[in-house]
């Protein structure tokens, strides 16, 4: 009994070394693109350029995670776009709290 | 027969109106999570926004790194204030904590990708043993984030003498050690309020995380998903594992190097 409920009811397909190998060639490209930050944090001096930068990598890194662990290239074009266009929202959030809070300083400073 | 055949799949065990209909090629749990997190990106992104308004509000500290003193004058440069690290206690070693946890949280997404990848080959050993890996991957990141906030709400020895008003509306100046949610010895009352919401938000969302990754990890162990046919509930889990991943990359960013 124990063995017939161990026994695999579905087919095992054997690993593709080629995938699991490009997961963690992902992996290392997001590890380290994480220690440039680490080492432009120390090395470049603060400021406009040194946080472009910053966000620069960011989205790169975003842009592996999901594309490569979640799959979303791989998803119809579709549901691709209906995650991706709504983001447009966020350029406009960005520019309008930046301004506010610019403008804050200002009047306080 | 011909009537039959149309342009969008239709799933055999329900009809084309009882959800069998899938025009976007996932299934309905698979496209609910993505909505769902896209939702959530929204939350993380209106947080993170916030703190950048909040942060540009304020002048930033502009001295000397050596003799750095807190103050609600001026925004902390982060490499000042997040410098412990666990039983190295006076050490000044600035991000390595955090550095830690960055790469905590990236292999267990790693690993939770491989989790996926050994789903859809139906390999009962290879889910279990990689959820397993991620699920503590999970909690040594949310045990790493306790001993932050700890630090962070207990503070550094010498404190900071800051100027505030307090709760019963008068005017103090006193030495703050650590931080609430009215005063702090590192900066401005809202740089303590956006690290315990904005941190805190994202913590709360990992121990969701781990509590279902018990659950698939479970699971997958006793065979659940073998009899089912399909390894779908791992997958789901999985986005949203990545997604909190993805938070980590940019609350790592705004809050911890810029």
């Amino acid at each position: 009994m124990a063995t017939n409920e161990n026994k695999s009811s579905l087919n095992v397909i054997p690993r593709d070394e080629e995938k699991i190998k490009k997961i963690w060639k992902t992996a290392l490209i997001l590890l380290l693109l994480t220690a440039v930050e680490f080492v432009f944090a120390f090395t470049l001096p603060r400021g406009l350029l040194l946080y472009a930068i910053f966000i620069g990598l960011t989205i790169w890194k975003a842009k592996y995670i999901m594309m490569e662990f979640m799959h979303l290239g791989e998803e119809a074009k579709p549901l691709f776009y209906s995650i991706i266009v709504p983001l447009i929202f966020l350029v406009w959030l960005v520019i309008a709290l930046m301004r506010e809070g610019s403008d804050i300083f200002m009047i306080r400073w | 027969m011909s009537t039959t055949a149309t342009a969008v799949g239709v799933s055999s065990k329900r009809g084309i109106w009882g959800g069998g209909n899938e025009p976007l090629k996932a299934s309905y749990g698979k496209l609910m999570m993505w909505f769902f997190l896209l939702s959530d990106i929204f939350t993380f992104a209106a947080f993170l926004t916030a703190y950048a308004a909040i942060r540009v509000s304020y002048p930033t500290y502009a001295g000397p790194e050596d003799v750095f003193v807190g103050s609600n004058e001026y925004w902390p440069v982060p490499e000042l204030v997040f410098d412990a690290l666990p039983f190295l206690h006076g050490f000044h070693i600035p991000l390595a904590f955090v550095g830690l946890m960055t790469f905590i949280l990236i292999m267990s997404s790693v690993t939770m990708v491989l989790a996926v990848e050994a789903g859809h080959r139906n390999d009962r050993a290879d889910v279990t043993k990689w959820l397993l890996w991620t699920l503590l991957g999970g909690i040594t990141f949310l045990s790493c984030q306790a001993w932050e906030w700890s630090h962070f709400i207990h503070g550094t020895d010498s404190g900071s003498m800051i100027t505030y008003v307090n709760n019963l509306g008068r005017v103090v100046s006193e030495t703050i050690y650590g931080a609430n949610l009215a005063v702090n010895e590192y900066g401005p009352a809202a740089f303590a309020q956006l690290f315990f919401f904005i941190t805190g938000f994202h913590g709360f969302h990992v121990t969701i995380g781990v509590f279902l990754l018990f659950l698939a990890f479970y699971q997958s162990a006793v065979g659940v998903y073998e009899r089912r046919g399909h390894y779908e509930m791992v997958e789901k889990i999985g986005l949203y594992w990545h997604f909190v991943d993805l938070v980590w990359v940019f609350v790592f960013t705004f809050f911890y190097l810029i």
